[in-house]
């Protein structure tokens, strides 16, 4: 039987670090991953993290107040308060760990600036930040002999007494089902992009952490906050990086001027990644676009510069669109890539659901509230993969394992059996597909009561053909034809929480703009939403509201 | 965009390993369509038993590594205009050099395995007592060539070493070891170059057939890695191994045939009294007949094999004086 003190689901950088944490902390940990640990999607984080280090005269609070205004003051103050004074002890330490940060000419860490920041505090590798701290938290997990379930997928949280005590997962490479238990489960397991497309996301972030957390009585917390990037190319939704426009990069629209100059006079291309997305998506839907697109424009950094510190944008223009950074603009469009609403955990990580903590994508802490500002989904993972696992260390002192029964895992076989024998009918990557294009049509960039009421009722429509969908692949052995169907399940619950959290929310907020109430609107909705599970409601949903935490900083007007 | 996939099949519930299937497909693409692109479409709407990795479809994950026309790609970046003309067929298999769990999905334990015997991880003596480690962003930015490998394994599914040694610690993991020995964060260097440089499969096992450069979707060129840390090892005083005899083998052989007598230089490195790595070698030796990579055990002799070795004879007698 297999028995840890802690199991994280997830090896991208917030389940490593909390690995490494509890690892250090003389534990017995496992990583579960239905990908190899280096394949996790924070490998794709290209333009850095941020961190205001103090003993250069940068100020935590300066930080705060930032993510704070960025969040359109949805996030809470003393989550924000914790990350920010613990980010520059975070970066130093992945430094210390071998992460190959560029440093100036003293040989210190140097910075580059991000968007909805004044003071240049965001640390990089090149363009392929998130690769480089991925592969040394690997590095590290090797260095301390770590379990890891690789390729294993989690299908259900085991829930006993209340408390969560293990997964059921299925090996992908034999296809077989195993409990795993443990005195306390990490949910790391990322974004959900995909439930919309396009979006920048990998073919994995699925969502799945959520809805498991979910599922099990934990409710997600202002999902309508959906962030769409300013630069996404348009077929695919691959990402170019906010590092372009942080390094100097203009966006043009189609008569050549540099229209962000007009939407924030004072933080031009850098204003927070709403304000940007929305400015371009009013340039084309008043015409200045082309074909759906503005431009990005390199062109005056000259190609030395672009080759060095953003080799890998490059690649992506030239691999992708055949265009050369240094001698043409590139078309770009805002796109779906990256969710601020998440499993409600405490600053320790901590949810509802005793022995089930949270960190990462999948979390929400809130630090990032209505809008995050960029670089800091990576700072937000270390932090608070870091803390979840020493609080998690604390936690179990106090438990014992759970029953170690097959109840759930007979369970799980026969819920597998029964898809498995379903007549051949609806296939999921229609079902995924229809899904996740309605998803954009109904949460985008603009939003209004009837697109959100689209989306819902497009969610209604996939759920009531997902019981149908039969899986065409018979075998064991890595059969992803199962995987997806578990997946597209996951996927509609998360897509079922968004669009009901979003017809909740009766102003506009961050990345929650809509066109028929566009005013934010402290007075009634200064709140989070939170969407439970609930199948004795309309659509097996309830959505709740709670107070923000505000500790110093009143909200005020948002200007850029 | 008309286009033609021919996909290598392996089902190890039905079929015995080292046997395989041909499935071929026809189907309408966007100009710009990646393979992957490709195959992504064939799952989803053809069939959905096709098993292959895929993650990120930026390049980015190492997922994809695949054979496409008989060389190792990462099939998201590559993309149907740039492989085949229109209408013409592709030939997608899994990479080499790996066992095959299911059609294009291979098993990379093996990979890993040598990954972690080059202990890849930073091991300083001390932590600075506060702050990050001061160093020179140049030495930084040289550690960038190899921190962009994404872990593909592309250039081990090619490396002509491989095929025929499995001992072979191989490019990536040699890539990643010199990633170390290159960081002045480090202080394990000299142990490292020591290791790498004895080691069953180390350094000097590279044949430097160019392969693995050539492959590479993220410029690392594992052989360029592996040539320097030869370079290094010999700085570094390693002498009396392989490595050494090899070099001294090799100029011996040139000398005096004015060619490369593979077989002799084989035996040399390893040592005339190296019984354990002798039959290692025998074993190679029988499995090149096979594959028809023998050298001649007596070795043919250049034409103007007189002139070679009068051009040894001078730039020796000009470092004696
Ligand atoms: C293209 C791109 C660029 C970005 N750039 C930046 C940037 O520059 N700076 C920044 O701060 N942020 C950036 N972000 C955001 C940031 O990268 C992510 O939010 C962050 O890396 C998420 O990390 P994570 O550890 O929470 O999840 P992930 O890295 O996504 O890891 C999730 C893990 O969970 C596992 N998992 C999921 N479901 C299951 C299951 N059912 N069973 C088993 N395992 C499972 C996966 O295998 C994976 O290991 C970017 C995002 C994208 C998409
Ligand atoms: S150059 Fe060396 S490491 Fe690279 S493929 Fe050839 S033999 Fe293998
Ligand atoms: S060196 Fe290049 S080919 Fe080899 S694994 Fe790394 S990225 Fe892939
Ligand atoms: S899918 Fe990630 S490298 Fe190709």
């Amino acid at each position: 039987m297999y028995k840890h003190d802690v199991l994280i689901i997830g090896a991208g950088l917030a389940g490593l670090r909390a690995a490494v944490e509890a690892t250090r902390l003389g534990l017995d940990v496992a990583v579960i991953s239905k990908v190899h640990p280096v394949r996790s999607h924070s490998n794709a984080a290209q333009g850095g993290i941020n961190a205001p280090l103090t003993d250069r005269g940068d100020d935590w609070e300066g930080h705060a107040l930032d993510t704070i205004k960025g969040s359109d003051y949805l996030a809470d103050q003393d989550a924000v308060e914790i990350m920010s004074s613990e980010a520059g002890d975070a970066v130093i330490e992945l430094e210390r760990m071998g992460v190959i940060f560029s440093r100036g000419e003293d040989g210190r860490l140097g910075t580059r600036r991000f968007g909805g920041q004044l003071v240049a505090r965001t640390f990089f590798v090149g363009a392929i930040t998130g690769s480089a701290i991925l592969h040394v938290l690997y590095e590290q997990a090797l260095k301390h002999g770590l379990n890891v379930y690789e390729e294993w997928f989690v299908t259900d949280l085991i829930i006993e007494d209340g408390r969560c005590v293990g997964v059921v997962a299925l090996d992908i490479k034999t296809g077989t089902l195993h409990s795993i238990w443990a005195k306390t489960v990490i949910m790391a397991a990322g974004g959900a992009g995909r439930v919309f497309e396009p979006s920048t996301n990998a073919i994995i972030c699925t969502g799945d952490g959520l809805a498991l957390a979910w599922r099990a009585g934990v409710p997600m917390m202002d999902m309508e906050m959906v962030q769409y990037h300013p630069t996404t190319l348009a077929r695919t939704g691959i990402l170019l990086s906010e590092a372009a426009r942080g390094e100097g990069a203009y966006l043009l629209n189609s008569e050549g001027d540099r229209f962000m100059l007009k939407y924030a006079p004072q933080y031009e291309e850098l204003a927070s990644r709403d304000v940007v997305s929305r400015s371009e998506q009013t340039e084309i839907n008043e015409g200045r676009g082309i074909d759906g697109n503005v431009l990005l424009d390199l062109r005056h950094l000259g190609r030395e510069f672009i080759e060095d510190r953003l080799g890998y944008l490059q690649e992506v223009a030239v691999e992708f669109l055949g265009i050369d950074l240094a001698e043409q603009p590139v078309p770009v469009r805002p796109g779906v890539h990256y969710i601020m609403g998440g499993i409600k955990t405490d600053v320790d990580g901590a949810t509802v659901v005793p022995g089930l903590y949270a960190a990462g994508e999948c979390a929400n802490v809130s630090v990032h509230g209505a809008n995050r500002l960029g670089a800091n989904s990576l700072l937000d993972t270390v932090v608070f993969g870091r803390r979840s696992a020493v609080h998690a260390a604390e936690y179990i002192k106090s438990v014992d394992a759970g029953s170690g029964s097959d109840e759930h895992l007979n369970a799980t076989k026969a819920r597998i059996q029964s898809l498995m024998d379903r007549e051949p009918n609806e296939n999921w990557a229609a079902v995924r597909n229809y899904m996740a294009n309605e998803m954009t049509k109904g949460i985008g960039v603009f939003r209004d009561q009837a697109s959100m009421e689209g989306a819902k009722e497009a969610i209604r429509n996939v759920n009531e053909r997902m019981p149908k969908i039969a899986i065409q692949n018979k075998g064991k052995v890595f059969n992803t034809d199962l995987i997806f169907t578990l997946e597209m399940e996951f996927m509609a619950d998360v897509g079922n929480a968004i669009v009901h959290s979003a017809l909740t929310r009766k102003e506009s907020r961050g990345a929650h703009f809509r066109t028929d109430i566009t005013e934010r609107d402290d007075e009634n909705w200064l709140k989070h939403t939170l969407a439970y599970h609930d199948p004795d409601n309309e659509d097996g949903v309830r959505v709740e509201t709670s107070p923000v935490t505000i500790t110093k900083w009143e909200p005020v007007k948002r200007v850029y | 965009m008309n286009s033609k996939l021919k996909v290598s099949r392996f089902d190890p519930e039905t079929m015995g390993s080292g046997q395989r299937r041909w499935d071929e497909f026809e189907m309408d693409l966007h100009p710009s369509a990646t393979v992957l692109d490709a195959l992504i479409q064939i799952r989803e709407e053809v069939d959905g038993t096709l098993a292959l990795r895929c993650a990120c479809r930026a390049s980015i994950c190492g997922s994809c590594g695949m054979r496409v026309n008989g060389e190792a790609k990462l099939v998201c970046k590559t993309r149907i205009a740039d492989v085949a003309e229109e209408g013409a067929t592709i030939v997608i298999e899994p990479m080499g050099n790996h066992g095959i769990i299911k059609d294009l999905v291979v098993s990379l334990d093996p990979f890993f395995d040598k990954v972690r015997q080059v202990d890849p991880y930073l091991q300083p003596d001390a932590e600075p007592e506060q702050g990050e480690f001061v160093v020179n962003n140049d030495s930084m930015e040289n550690l960038l060539t190899a921190m962009n490998c994404i872990m593909c394994g592309a250039c081990v599914s090619d490396c002509t070493v491989l095929e025929v040694d499995e001992a072979f610690i191989g490019p990536a993991a040699l890539a990643k070891a010199w990633r170390f020995v290159e960081d002045p964060r480090d202080d394990q260097r000299d142990e490292r170059l020591k290791e790498l440089n004895e080691v069953e499969g180390g350094i000097w096992d590279c044949t430097r057939c160019f392969k693995c450069v050539e492959v590479c979707p993220k410029d690392v060129a594992p052989m360029d890695r592996i040539m320097e840390m030869r370079d290094m090892a010999i700085e570094a005083g390693n002498r009396n191994t392989s490595g050494y005899r090899h070099t001294e083998s090799f100029s011996k052989s040139v000398k005096k045939h004015g060619r490369l007598d593979e077989a002799r230089l084989a035996v040399e490195s390893a040592g005339y009294t190296n019984i354990p790595r002798l039959i290692d070698l025998a074993e190679i030796g029988v499995k090149s007949v096979l594959k028809g990579k023998m050298p001649p055990i007596v070795p043919h002799k250049a034409d103007e094999n007189e002139k070679i070795t009068r051009i040894f004879e001078r730039v020796e007698s000009e470092r004696n004086t």
